[in-house]
């Protein structure tokens, strides 16, 4: 299952449990919501910003909606969704700590994925090259990324303890493999946070 | 106005109830389908016209002899695939083609005129939902409208919610705005001040008001197209000439053009039917018939919806579609909406707009 998914996404995939209701903000072209509706028999929703997204989407028979997350949540209801799924969206948000306040009031869960800025190939990039870095995990030049809030594993961890959300699992990924917990901050180009209220 | 033309009809059983309180007796729905129905009556698709559309979605009008108004969208191996579904068009009530209207004759055997009651979306679609009883189609695998079309389709999803299993609908509105009212409203005024309209009662004339309804015609077409379209399309440009007239000939292109479609348009449509159609969709308000909450007109629904707008359309802007889709949001509809980009303004989805095709077709097969 789940072949062909990006590896944050397919652990996202194998989490949530068979006949959930899922919000994916941020879907994209519907990857991790068509996956969900195959093999968790879910009843998945998507919001996206990206009109030529949505419209692929759409023409694979998923119910997407075109949509902002930074202004649009605010339209569902309280506890409409078992899953509130942001995957590599947070570090784009005008505000993240409000974005996860919603996530949590629309879902009873939220997963949360993005790229760990405390990376140590972002680190030596910043530190040796002393320019933003430009990685792997993070190809665009500081003028032209969308990722206008970098945020850490270890940054995460303290914003979900200020919002009093209980971190119910994590996975980390480098090198597009699982990797351990272990120094997550350091070695870490991926995380993926399983939350709840 | 040439007669109405043979399409199938169906009488209903029963007088038809209308919102104003009133009862419409013997109703004529004419309709045209297209593809076989299956054996279980489950892959019909209702296709709902537009304001001054007809049944003749994929077949040749009648009157004009021009292509189906959506030949490009509705055929064998079409974004509404004729081979696949089994499409149903019909004309709405107070038309001109064939169901019952103004132009249509009363128990004294004498048109209707202005005597035919005033009549809203939701009376249209009641007319459409009797026709699906005669045909016993009980639930439809989708019905599909764009402009007035998408407000037939919503009132049916909110009333009729069982009716329809996905509910299409394309550049459209909950409800008319202040400035869709008032554009209709100099179209009514045109033809009310025509002195062949005759309170309506010009059927047993030699003349009818066809310079007033080209007049509404010329309006309304404005404000089907963009500012953009009409600039690439006409621009400055003269019409025949080198020059200007200094008179008040059709100097330009774009007048040309304008009362070249009004006058067209009076070949196939009854003024009467325009004074009732436009007066319909003035008076739709989704939310007002559900207590004021749109969320509230869809409580309860298992539809699955798709909503398409176009970022050149100002009839029926995209942030009208976005109300919708909020409300559907609330009632936990599932839902899918997309503004697509297109030059064309409101009549976009008439057009050639590849990305639509995809959508239709995706949203139809899902």
């Amino acid at each position: 299952m789940a072949d062909g998914l990006r590896p944050d996404l397919a652990v996202i995939a194998r989490a949530v449990e068979a006949g959930s209701r899922v919000l994916d903000i941020g879907c994209g072209d519907g990857a991790l919501m068509a996956e969900l509706v195959k093999s968790r028999d879910a009843d998945a929703r998507g919001l996206e910003i990206n009109p030529q997204q949505v419209e692929r989407c759409v023409a694979r028979g998923l119910s997407v909606v075109q949509g902002d997350a930074n202004t649009d949540l605010v339209n569902y209801p309280d506890n409409a969704f078992d899953y509130a799924i942001l995957s590599q969206t947070l570090q784009t948000a005008e505000r993240p700590d409000r974005m996860l306040d919603e996530l949590l009031r629309v879902g009873n869960k939220a997963f949360v994925s993005f790229p760990n800025f405390a990376h140590w190939r972002t680190r030596a990039a910043l530190m040796f090259g002393g320019r933003m870095p430009v990685t792997r995990a993070l190809p665009v030049s500081w003028y032209a990324t969308d990722n206008i809030h970098h945020v850490t594993v270890d940054d995460f961890r303290e914003l979900a303890r200020e919002k009093t959300a209980r971190i119910e699992d994590q996975w980390f990924f480098a090198n597009e493999k699982q990797i351990s917990a272990t120094a997550a901050n350091w070695r870490a180009e991926f995380a993926v946070f399983e939350l709840s209220r | 106005m040439a007669n109405a033309p043979a399409s199938q009809v169906i009488t209903l059983s029963h007088p038809l109830p209308l919102d104003s309180g009133q009862e419409l007796a013997h109703v004529d729905i004419a309709y045209e389908t297209y593809g076989a129905l299956n054996a279980d009556k489950s892959n019909a698709i209702l296709i709902c016209h537009a304001l001054t559309g007809d049944q003749y979605v994929a077949s040749t009008h009648p009157i004009t002899g021009k292509p189906g108004w959506w030949e490009r969208t509705v055929g064998p191996g079409k974004p509404i695939d004729t081979d696949q579904f089994h499409v149903i068009c019909a004309n709405v009530i107070g038309s001109c083609m064939g169901s019952t209207g103004p132009a249509s004759k009363a128990e004294d055997g004498m048109p209707y005129a202005m005597r035919f009651p005033v009549i809203t979306i939701r009376d249209m679609v009641r007319g459409l939902v009797g026709m699906l009883d005669a045909l016993e189609i009980a639930q439809l695998h989708a019905v599909v409208g764009g402009s007035m079309g998408g407000m037939q389709a919503l009132s049916l999803a909110a009333n009729w919610p069982e009716r329809a299993a996905r509910v299409l609908v394309i550049a459209s509105t909950a409800r008319h705005s202040a400035q869709n009212i008032a554009f209709h409203e100099v179209g009514r005024q045109a033809i009310m001040a025509d002195p062949n309209w005759r309170e309506g009662n010009y059927y047993a004339d030699d003349a009818s008001p066809d310079n007033g309804l080209a007049v509404a015609r010329m309006a309304a077409h404005i404000t089907y197209l963009s500012e953009e379209g009409l600039t690439e399309k006409f621009g400055r440009r003269l019409q025949n000439r080198d020059t200007k007239s200094f008179g008040f000939d059709a100097d330009f292109q774009v007048e040309s053009y304008l009362r070249y479609q009004g006058s067209g348009f009076t070949q196939r449509f009854d003024a009467n039917s325009y004074l009732y159609i436009t007066r319909a969709m003035d008076y739709f308000d989704l939310a007002e018939e559900h207590g004021g909450r749109l969320g509230d007109a869809f409580k309860g629904t298992s539809a699955r919806f798709c909503l398409v707008s176009f970022d050149s359309d100002w009839l029926y802007p995209t942030a009208e579609s976005r109300h919708i889709v909020h409300a559907l949001n609330a009632a936990g509809a599932p839902v899918s909406f997309v503004e697509l980009s297109a030059p064309f303004g409101h009549d976009s989805f008439l057009l050639e707009v590849p990305a639509l095709d995809r959508v239709i077709k995706g949203f139809l097969d899902g």
